[in-house]
């Protein structure tokens, strides 16, 4: 039995009292594509951020690789390979298309302060090679044509695009995607749906918070639903849609009506 | 004993003026998140222009007793503060108000040098020997009982300046305390403060708040100024920078935005500034003098920012994406 | 074809700047041997903005105190090119009695190095405070700087207190002192020109670093953070030793044009190093464009020039004008400082010249 790819058990997290994250728990094989639902602040994206370093969990624990793990500091959590974008694009807006994936490759690259100072020849070649590489994967999420736009120039569904190659560029074994459809169109999101599936064909595994029901139940091979900070149903998408719990959740008593679509 | 009670008046003092200026500080910074940084070139202000009004009405009324002209010195400066801090507010804070942080400090510091200079164009470099106003002789708390073999005189003792500066701010300090939980106004800004948008959509006009906080604090500075160069019968255009620069850090130390805050980090670290003059050469066995003084504010600062950044009662500061 | 001819055109255009630059002092000695000296000065504060670009503009922290680095460096330089460690402490008078006089290129690198190490000593506690704290503390810390510069006279004489250090012996390289006049393959250069040519050489190895770094994984990191931290992190960087990095190597470069403010003034005092210096610096990475080098070089030397030049030309107008000086020169400075900071805030917030578009 191998051990799962990434782990967390029993995350805990609260703010002045409320708890956003009530006994959390959830379990990512690797090539799996794992979903996070639930309704408007059920705790999806304060999940992220305890899993990515950004919080540090009140309670609970998190395994890697199966090694468990502490981050200090978000760096930490993308240098073991676990790489991720934001709810609301958090693009480097001074930096070209290519120049923000090459920042994605931070962590597997190591030239320093001597190195840049001096153009080195390992220097150099580690440049031609990021180069490259961030090229590569702008081509990947079909973007390749914006290299040199800078990242606010590009439009909304190209800016969530360069996230992912940005993701990508550090060679994650986990890639965290917090809403990378939100505000797509249709058209947009057929090609996300494909971008996912090659991604995870090429051997990585998704974590993936979604709103758009339909793109989470037709690529997920298990879903987690949060409402209000903890899990109301897990398992196969089937399963989930016709959890009583679930449908109470998102059809039901005190939550607004999903507005989206 | 002697100078521990001495100085612990003089930090009583040195206090209450750190915390009239620090709340002006705190203010603004708890409603839009900004340093301001020429806050107190307005203390300087407030100084300048009572000298100016006073040496004035001097002039054309010579006979006027001393409580009568700091009164003209006041009623004069405060207004004049106001106004300027009202200038500032809407021609080099406003316009920046969704820029990136930053730009609205650098302006700040622009806005503090160039009221320096026109200070110095004004009232010309030197140092201005501030007419005396009230009586200086010192009002004697406490004597004690000499000590054999030695001559001095202990005894605890503070001016008529010094108590008005007490009294004063306090009566100022409740008065701000009365104003922010009890009008409209304050609840505005109270409002304001913790949720800016919010309280635009019930109705309350952000900008009208902002510029009153800054006028509000600059009335305060205004006072602070003209008592400041009565205590010491000196103005210069350099003599807000420091000043300005610990009140802040008072109000970082009482916790930033909060009015309470200011007022206890403000009467705190003049109590301890104080008493660190007093104790410094002491405390280091000689190495540092007195002279030395002005590290306790920065390294109060340092400590605070990096120990406790909320300050002690914790800070207020609205919601800013 | 085009592409030899863009070649050449490159070539030509740079060896027509090298020209200039190189003839630039004898030209400037033409009108008077002070403007080589505000040249020499400008210079200085190139080196020092382009010091502070990479602390505000490469990474985003607003750092009020960066003279104190320029401080550091100058006493350092101060202390060892000159007889004050000697004539104070008896032990260094025993293990040098002929003076220190150390090499050029020791004490160059020492004073970058200190100034280095003041800057993480500085950075360490605060770097993770935010954008409008650190500005204050970095305030603080240079005034903290002066305040010890200014006071360390007693009980051990270190920097001997407001009067400074002074008898700082001028460069010496290749055993060519930099003092008076020099015979150069038979020309007569005087000492002024070979500090030009100095600095200029320091000014220019300072913009080649920093292209370097601009241009490299440092550099982008350095953006990564100041566009958005949170984001920076998540990708894998270590954003205190990133910032930590920055304040090291802009203290170096402050560092170095101290050391060579104290060599060609031959003395130092604790005067040269307050609040406004910072203050000036920070005036000319802004006003050129944060983050962009021509940019910051450009705004170094209108700041730096501009009130050199207003200082001939104001004083003779108001005293046509009005019989006597309203608003001395200094006066004026402070003045067009306050109000670039504003205006530029207001209306060019990138700079005059700032990056992309």
């Amino acid at each position: 039995m191998n051990a799962p790819l990434f782990s967390a058990s029993n995350l805990r997290k609260s703010f002045g009292g409320i708890a956003a994250v009530n006994d959390v728990s959830l379990c990512i094989q690797a090539g799996q594509v794992i979903g996070l639902i639930g309704p408007n602040g059920a705790g999806k994206t304060t999940c992220f951020n305890l899993i990515t370093g950004l919080y540090t969990p009140d309670a609970g624990q998190l395994a890697f690789k199966g090694k468990p793990y502490k981050p200090a500091s978000p760096h930490h959590v993308a240098e073991m390979g676990l790489a991720r974008t934001f709810q609301n694009i958090r693009l480097f807006k001074s930096m070209t298309a290519l120049e923000n994936v090459a920042v994605g490759m931070h962590a597997k690259t190591s030239q320093g302060v001597l190195g840049a100072i001096l153009r080195t020849p390992a220097q150099r070649r580690e440049e031609i090679k990021v180069q490259k590489q961030a090229m590569h994967w702008l081509h990947y999420v079909g973007i390749g044509a914006y290299s040199n736009h800078l990242a606010g120039q590009l439009s909304y569904g190209d800016q969530r695009r360069l996230e992912i190659a940005r993701a990508l560029a550090s060679e994650p074994a986990l890639l965290a995607l917090d809403e990378p459809a939100a505000g797509m169109n249709a058209t947009e999101k057929l090609k996300l749906r494909e971008l996912l599936l090659q991604i995870r064909h090429d051997g990585k595994s998704i974590l993936l918070i979604e709103h758009d029901v339909k793109l989470v139940m037709g690529i997920c091979d298990e879903v987690t639903v949060l409402d209000y900070g903890k899990v109301i149903a897990q398992g196969t998408p089937t399963q989930v849609q016709q959890s009583p719990a679930v449908i109470e959740a998102y059809l039901g008593g005190l939550h607004h009506a999903e507005s989206r679509e | 004993m002697d100078i521990f009670a001495q100085q612990l008046i003089n930090g009583l003092v040195l206090g209450s003026i750190y915390a009239l200026v620090a709340l002006g500080y705190t203010m603004v910074y708890g409603v839009l998140g900004l340093i301001n940084f020429a806050h107190g070139e307005v203390v300087m202000i407030g100084a300048m222009v009572a000298f100016s009004a006073i040496t004035l009405f001097m002039g054309v009324f010579p006979e006027t007793p001393g409580w009568i002209l700091f009164l003209v010195g006041v009623l004069c400066a405060v207004p004049v503060c106001m106004l300027v801090s009202f200038s500032i507010e809407r021609l080099a804070y406003r316009p920046l108000r969704n820029a990136p942080r930053l730009a609205p400090l650098i302006s700040a510091i622009g806005v503090s040098i160039i009221l320096q200079t026109l200070a110095m164009i004004i009232w010309g470099r030197n140092y201005l020997i501030f007419p005396a106003t009230l009586p200086t002789d010192p009002i004697v708390l406490y004597t004690f009982a000499p000590v054999l073999d030695n001559d001095y005189e202990r005894i605890i003792s503070i001016t008529p300046v010094q108590l008005l500066i007490v009294v004063v701010s306090a009566a100022l300090m409740f008065g701000l305390t009365y104003t922010v939980n009890k009008t409209r106004l304050g609840k505005a800004m109270r409002a304001t403060s913790e949720n800016p948008q919010l309280a635009g959509l019930m109705g309350i006009n952000a900008n009208s708040v902002i510029a009153a906080t800054f006028v509000i604090g600059a009335a305060l500075a205004g006072v602070a100024g003209v008592m400041v160069a009565a205590n010491y019968s000196v103005a210069h255009f350099y003599m807000g920078f420091l000043p300005g620069l610990k009140a802040f850090t008072a109000a970082v130390l009482g916790g930033i935005g909060n009015i309470y805050g200011a007022m206890l980090g403000g009467l705190l670290l003049g109590i301890v500034e104080s008493l660190g003059a007093g104790y410094l050469g002491q405390l280091t066995g000689g190495f540092l003098g007195s002279h030395y003084q002005d590290i306790f504010a920065f390294a109060v600062l340092i400590l605070v920012l990096t120990l406790r950044p909320s300050g002690l009662l914790g800070e207020r500061v609205s919601d800013r994406a | 074809m085009n592409k030899l001819a863009n070649r050449h055109q490159q070539i030509i255009g740079f060896l027509l700047v090298a020209v200039a630059l190189a003839a630039l002092p004898w030209v400037a000695g033409l009108i008077g041997n002070s403007w080589v000296r505000i040249l020499n000065i400008a210079l200085l504060y190139v080196m020092l903005a382009l010091g502070l670009n990479i602390v505000v503009g490469f990474a985003g922290l607003l750092d009020l105190g960066y003279i104190a680095f320029y401080a550091v460096g100058a006493y350092v330089y101060g202390l060892l090119a000159s007889p004050h460690l000697t004539d104070n402490f008896e032990t260094i008078a025993a293990l040098f009695p002929d003076g220190l006089h150390l090499s050029i290129w020791l004490m160059i690198p020492l004073g970058a190095l200190t100034a280095a190490l003041f800057g993480v000593l500085l950075g360490a506690p605060t770097l993770r405070l935010r954008g409008d704290y650190l500005a204050i503390v970095t305030l603080g810390f240079g005034e903290i700087i002066r305040l010890f510069l200014n006071n360390l006279n007693a009980p051990v004489n270190i920097t001997n207190g407001p009067q400074g250090i002074n008898m700082i012996e001028p460069v010496q390289i290749a055993g060519v002192r930099f003092s008076r006049t020099v015979d150069l393959f038979g020309i007569e250069v005087p000492a002024l020109h070979l500090y030009y040519y100095l600095f200029l050489a320091l000014t220019l190895l300072i913009i080649l670093v920093c292209m370097r770094l601009q241009n490299s994984r440092i550099g982008r990191a350095w953006t990564a953070i100041r566009d958005d931290e949170i984001a920076a992190k998540s990708m894998g960087i270590n954003t205190r030793n990133m910032k930590l990095l920055a304040f090291a190597l802009g203290a170096s470069f402050g560092g170095v044009a101290g050391a060579m403010f104290s060599a060609f003034q031959g003395f130092v005092s604790p005067e040269s190093f307050g609040l406004m210096e910072s203050i000036i610096v920070l005036c000319m990475v802004v006003l050129g464009g944060m983050g962009h080098i021509p940019g910051v070089i450009l705004g170094a030397l209108l700041l730096a020039g501009f009130p050199e030049m207003l200082r001939q030309v104001v004083t003779p107008v108001q005293e046509f004008l009005f019989g006597t000086v309203l608003v001395d020169a200094e006066i004026l400075r402070s003045l067009i400082y306050g109000l670039t900071m504003v205006l530029v805030m207001l209306y060019r917030p990138n700079g005059l010249w700032p990056q992309r578009k």
